[in-house]
């Protein structure tokens, strides 16, 4: 029982972090209709930049997050602007080019990383990076803890964003239908760009957040791209409740599978509920809740 | 002179071991034909069908694991596994097909990304059969290096051909017909799901044959050699989109580009560097050199990035855009 508590926490822990790497998925997913195959990639930029805020300018990695935020919003901002936008417009055989264009970015910036920063493992060790706390007889990580509320005060701010400002409502009505967007007079390549820039915002946030915890090198961002479109198909394409349900789930399926069945196949869970979705759930979580 | 260009290039590449004898070079061109066979199969499935492949590893690994397999467990000459591998590549894509064709266009490609992932965690894990990360190794049956590129070459010609000779068909129309709109060419009473199906299995079915040949030729496997995202998988869609994204010989001019690529990044630059190096006697240039040999996922990256840019429809496709580039293009500038 103490166990399967234990993992039950792990994995809500851990979950909380996967829905914030879902939304700036499932966000980029609705606006651009398209999958994001640089999102782990992006993360791991998110990553290198709190880890040198840390090392070399002592930043503690929760201040990192005021200077991974909004360098990732910057680069996203660029990567829409000046690859994705631009293809809208050429003609082309095949209508995934911009997928394509995601993943070959990804491979820009893991290499670009890996020049930098060389393939060795990299970790941030703060004070608290290893110390936890007990309720009971149950023990929380405290950064992960931390991380957990820091992701949901994320979420909760995406949401009051998407439900109660214009450029949320703007951003709502793009993703629901393009060319009406653009007869109401929101102007959608303007919402394509921000998205793309707060989509990348949020997953740097994730990687911030894990960085106490977690270590790093420059692969590190392909497993976290899989894991992110795990968790949007999860929770259905392109919905953000849906996202923060796929999140939670992927956690506590990693989480159960390491503790039950084995850690080496902490990685297949999630493509082999990938797989079971795609057969039993074809449209995720979404046709649940139906939001 | 346009008809008879494949001829020629065909007389040349079978000269090209009679004349070029290093077996450097003869290598690099087995790799060549071997990238033209697997992006011919890339071509069927997400060039003319419109169904983007990030999953060609699956099929190259399970062909090359067939051969391996062949060899250790059953102790047949894995020469058998070239047919087997490709049926052993269309058993692993028949089922994925059947339940992941009911996706479209993005969501096709992750699930051709998860197969891949998940192939290449079967070979780990399963460690009793396929010897997990310790890999499969064979006795390569010859020393000479001009048998395997007589196969590999008659493989490639077979694929181009018959490549050809599905496209020209019922089959290849119905093919493009769903890359341009599955919804119209399903109300035409066309059965996509079964023509979706049967272009993936032609994919598999070429994309095993080549991993069968990899193992047959290089003699030795691992998972994550054969199951390599980046070098399998993703090199195959490059020589699609380099080469020409549904043309019949834009797998051919792809492969060799890619390839060379790789080499040139590989041998720095071939050997620039480290010549500058030794002229010099520079520290840095030592260690730029040292990076620049790593780099050449980078140059994938790179390339992937241009080409969709400028060259959307590959070099193939776009050739009269690239001839419009040059002054010597006869001055037809394209509108475009």
């Amino acid at each position: 029982m103490e166990v399967f508590l234990q993992t039950l926490v792990a994995g809500i822990l851990k979950g909380g972090l996967y829905g914030l790497i879902g939304i700036g998925m499932t966000l980029i997913m609705g606006v651009m209709g398209i999958i994001n195959l640089a999102h782990g990639q992006l993360m791991m930029v998110g990553m290198y930049i709190t880890f040198v805020c840390f090392h070399y300018l002592g930043i503690d990695p929760y201040f990192a997050l005021l200077v991974s935020m909004p360098a990732l919003f910057l680069l996203g901002v660029a990567i829409q602007k000046y690859t994705l936008n631009p293809l809208i417009e050429v003609e082309s055989i095949l209508p995934e080019n911009q997928v394509l264009m995601t993943v070959g970015i990804g491979m820009v910036l893991t290499e670009v990383a890996r020049f930098i920063f060389s393939s060795d493992y990299k970790s941030v060790q703060t004070s608290y990076s290893s110390s936890s706390f007990f309720i009971g007889e149950i023990s929380f990580s405290l950064a992960l803890t931390i991380a957990f509320f820091i992701a949901v005060a994320f979420t909760l701010f995406m949401f009051w964003f998407l439900l109660r400002t214009d450029l949320g409502r703007s951003i709502r009505a793009t993703a629901q239908d393009k060319d009406a967007a653009l007869l109401m007079g929101v102007n959608a390549q303007r919402i394509t760009i921000l998205t793309f820039g707060i989509g990348s915002a949020l997953v740097a946030a994730a990687g911030t957040l894990l960085m106490p915890i977690y270590y790093l090198f420059p692969d590190i961002g392909g497993p976290f791209t899989r894991k992110a479109f795990v968790i949007t198909i999860l929770g259905g394409l392109g919905s953000t409740v849906g996202a923060i349900f796929g999140g939670l789930t992927l956690g506590l399926a990693e989480a159960f599978g390491a503790t039950y069945i084995g850690m080496a196949f902490d990685d297949m869970i999630g493509l082999v509920i990938f797989i079971l979705v795609l057969i039993f759930l074809p449209s995720g979580f979404k046709r649940i809740t139906k939001v | 002179m346009k008809r008879f260009a494949p001829f020629l290039l065909l007389v040349i590449l079978i000269l090209f071991p009679l004349l070029v004898r290093d077996d450097y070079h003869q290598h690099l061109m087995i790799l060549v034909l071997m990238w033209v066979v697997i992006g011919a199969g890339w071509n069927v499935i997400a060039g003319y069908t419109g169904q983007v492949s990030f999953g060609d590893a699956a099929f190259f690994g399970t062909g090359a694991y067939t051969a391996g397999l062949f060899a250790t467990k059953l102790s047949i000459s894995p020469w058998w596994a070239m047919a087997a591998g490709g049926v052993a590549a269309m058993a692993v894509a028949f089922p994925f097909g059947w339940i992941c064709f009911r996706l479209r266009g993005a969501y096709f490609a992750l699930a051709t990304l998860a197969l891949n992932e998940v192939m290449r965690h079967i070979a780990t894990i399963w460690e009793d059969l396929t010897g997990g990360m310790v890999g499969i190794l064979i006795i390569q049956t010859f020393v000479s290096k001009v048998p395997y590129y007589y196969i590999a070459l008659a493989l490639a010609v077979a694929a181009v051909i018959g490549v050809q000779a599905v496209m020209g068909s019922k089959w290849g129309y119905y093919f493009v017909s769903i890359r341009e709109d599955q919804d119209a060419a399903e109300s035409l009473g066309i059965d996509t799901h079964l023509y979706k199906m049967i272009s993936l299995n032609i994919a598999a079915f070429l994309t095993g044959m080549a991993g069968s040949l990899y193992m047959n030729y290089m003699g030795f496997i691992d998972p994550e050699v054969v199951f390599s995202l980046h070098d399998i998988s993703i090199m195959a869609i490059l020589v699609g989109i380099v080469g020409g994204v549904g043309t019949v010989y834009g797998p051919v001019v792809g492969a060799f580009i890619m390839v060379a690529v790789h080499e040139f990044f590989r041998t720095g630059f071939f050997g620039f560097f480290k010549g500058l190096a030794a002229l010099t006697g520079s520290q840095a240039i030592t260690t730029l050199a040292k990076y620049v040999m790593q780099a050449h996922v980078l140059g994938f990256g790179i390339l992937v990035v241009v080409v969709i840019l400028v060259l959307p429809n590959g070099i193939v496709g776009d050739w009269k855009k690239i001839t419009g580039w040059l002054p010597l293009g006869g001055g037809r500038r394209s509108a475009a």
